[in-house]
């Protein structure tokens, strides 16, 4: 990305402070953007993310009854932390960075609240029978957790998290029956779409 | 010969251009709190990418910052000297290499600068 120095002043035209603070920040930001090699997120550990999303989301859709449903989805949650952890371990590894500080740190931080509410949520809407709320419910949050985590990296990685909030919201007012789909075109082409952004243009 | 007029040109062109960025009727902006050293665009620029680097050398630098051998080294000297930045020599098989790391010092250095910015902002909009 090219980079926009702040722009000199002409003389003869006063600019405001505020808009002259506003373009070094801007300046800082874009400096930033461009020397972020290195992002907590795994290209290619969002792409299995994906592919096993869209197994489950087949699955799911043959279960005949609600509970079978959930654990369907449950079992793929673990499993996708099963793959992003050692994914990201891995890249950070590979970009001789530590996991748990700097960039991988925040991105933990901020990643973590809305899975926590997430998970406490999920508990008491299918404690109360309310199934069909939770696939908006997932999406939505872990597209918040993605663009909270994803502020402390390229920008990419907030793109995504806002393509998945899109998702949960259609699918929190679209029909229940469309709550697998809308889950595999998330959980699963959006996260094999920008994994594979995020593999080819920061190092895997 | 040409690097030593290269590098008395950037020190001139640098006073004028770190007034210069503030500069017309906003240059009462440049209050005693500001860091001065860290305010030239091009040191602005060095701080700021190796602030989400490790580590940078000294050609990724240029790419990134798009400038010059001798502006560069002259910004980097003049961050090194304030302790901002680490400037390590080694060899990669017969190639030399040039490394810069940031400093806690640089690190602080930048956080308050943008907490200067941010400041700057919002007494300017609370007017």
């Amino acid at each position: 990305m090219p980079l926009t120095h702040p722009s000199r002043v002409p003389r003869s035209e006063p600019i405001p402070i505020d808009v002259r603070a506003a373009d070094h920040l801007r300046y800082i930001r874009e400096t930033m953007e461009s020397a972020a090699e290195f992002t907590a997120v795994p290209g290619w550990g969002g792409v299995a993310m994906g592919i096993t999303a869209l197994a489950a989301a087949y699955l799911a859709s043959l279960q005949t009854t609600p509970s079978r449903w959930l654990v369907v989805w449950l079992f793929e949650a673990g499993i996708g932390v099963a793959i992003a952890a050692p994914a990201a371990a891995t890249k950070a590894h590979r970009a001789n960075a530590k996991l748990f500080s700097g960039p991988g740190r925040k991105f933990l931080l901020s990643f973590a609240p809305a899975i926590v509410a997430g998970g406490l949520l999920t508990y008491v809407l299918a404690r109360a029978g309310l199934y069909t709320a939770l696939p908006g419910l997932w999406l939505l949050l872990y597209g918040t957790a993605i663009v909270t985590g994803g502020a402390f990296s390229v920008r990419v990685v907030p793109v995504m998290g806002l393509c998945l909030m899109l998702l949960g919201a259609a699918a929190l007012f679209a029909p229940g029956n469309w709550g697998d789909a809308l889950m595999a075109a998330g959980f699963g082409g959006v996260q094999i779409g920008f994994g594979l952004w995020i593999a080819k243009r920061f190092g895997g | 010969m040409a690097r030593t007029s290269t590098a008395k040109h950037d020190q001139q062109r640098e006073k004028s251009a770190s007034l210069g960025t503030i500069g017309g009727n906003a240059r009462e902006a440049v209050s005693p709190n500001l860091d001065r050293l860290i305010h030239e665009r091009i040191r602005l620029g060095i701080v700021s990418a190796l602030a989400v680097n490790r580590s940078l050398t000294f050609n990724e630098l240029k790419g990134l910052l798009k400038t010059t051998d001798g502006n560069l080294s002259v910004h980097a000297r003049k961050l090194e000297e304030a302790d901002y930045i680490v400037c390590t020599k080694s060899f990669d098989g017969r190639l030399p290499k040039t490394e810069y790391h940031l400093t806690g010092k640089g690190r602080k250095a930048l956080e308050r600068y943008l907490n200067h910015m941010e400041a700057l902002i919002r007494a300017t909009r609370e007017r």
